[in-house]
């Protein structure tokens, strides 16, 4: 990847807030409906899988499949359980795999 | 999702085959207004009214999407959706899915999926499906919610190859079905048909 994800996250939070989770990753998300100048199928390669962990535990996980928009942004709700960290995962069609990882600054 | 064969002849044809009949009447009644038609479609339904009342012409003089302007839902969505419900029957309640009433770039188009619910141990959604009715996947994504989602809800973007209606399939915990629809017109397909 060129560019690293980019996480967003509230400047702070309280054990038990409700908190907004966004995260942005750069990728093309090649449907594998296109065709080159030539005709030819241009292969599917889109991040099929994404799963964000808090603190160890799954908080939210989702697959994706060629209908969702180059550069997959997700958003998604979670109840502070306490001090951690995110580590945020994306697999794509490749192989290849994304991780980032930001702390959550819980006061 | 598996990779499917290109499906470009569908989404091509999308447009003339909408704007063939309306052409063909224009023909008949006015061969310059066809033209200026076609260059600019939203100026169709004003000139529609002004040379014809036929009983088509309604279909595009309004600007909100009804049910008869949707398209019929794909094969590929029958049976994605088939497949995901089984042998269950969604109730039609509790799941909205938000759109812009008219997409402009279906390449890029914000969705939100909110999905009634307290997200306690006893009662909770536990994934919900983002399907669509006539992109070249009806699989957009599923999106699995945790004990410490909090709320029921979420939001990204997505491609639209054209008008059509989205729907959200949502799984509560004790495993039954609820469902959301809303239609979304869009004004240059996406998904990426060169």
């Amino acid at each position: 990847m060129a560019q690293k994800p980019r996480i967003k996250l509230p400047d702070q939070a309280a054990i038990g807030d409700v908190i907004e989770v966004k995260a942005l990753v750069n990728h093309v998300m090649e449907t594998g409906n296109r065709h080159d100048a030539d005709g030819k199928t241009i292969p599917r390669n889109i991040i099929h899988s994404f799963r964000a962990t808090y603190a160890g535990e799954e908080v939210f996980r989702a697959e994706f499949g060629s209908g969702i928009s180059a550069n997959p942004f997700i958003a998604f709700f979670m109840r502070v359980p306490g001090p951690g960290e995110f580590e945020m995962t994306w697999i794509d069609d490749t192989g290849e795999i994304i991780i980032e990882r930001t702390p959550l600054a819980v006061v | 999702m598996t990779l499917k064969p290109p499906d470009t002849a569908e989404q091509s044809a999308e447009g003339p085959s909408r704007n063939s009949p309306r052409l063909d009447r224009r023909a008949l009644l006015q061969a310059v207004l066809a033209a200026a038609v076609v260059s600019h479609q939203a100026s169709t339904p004003r000139a529609m009214a002004e040379t014809t009342a036929t009983p088509a012409a309604p279909e595009q003089a309004q600007m909100a999407l009804s049910p008869s302007q949707l398209p019929e839902p794909s094969q590929r969505f029958r049976d994605t959706y088939a497949s995901l419900i089984g042998n269950g029957t969604p109730l039609e309640e509790r799941v909205r899915v938000t759109l812009p009433e008219i997409a402009e770039n279906g390449n890029i188009v914000p969705y939100k999926i909110e999905i009634e619910s307290p997200m306690t141990a006893e009662d909770n959604i536990t994934l919900v499906h983002l399907l669509s009715t006539a992109n070249p996947q009806a699989h957009v994504a599923t999106f699995h919610f945790s004990n410490h989602s909090a709320k029921a809800v979420v939001s990204g973007r997505m491609r639209l190859a054209r008008t059509q209606e989205i729907i959200a399939l949502a799984q509560t915990g004790t495993g039954s079905l609820l469902v959301g629809r809303t239609p979304v017109e869009v004004t240059v397909g996406g998904c990426g048909n060169d």
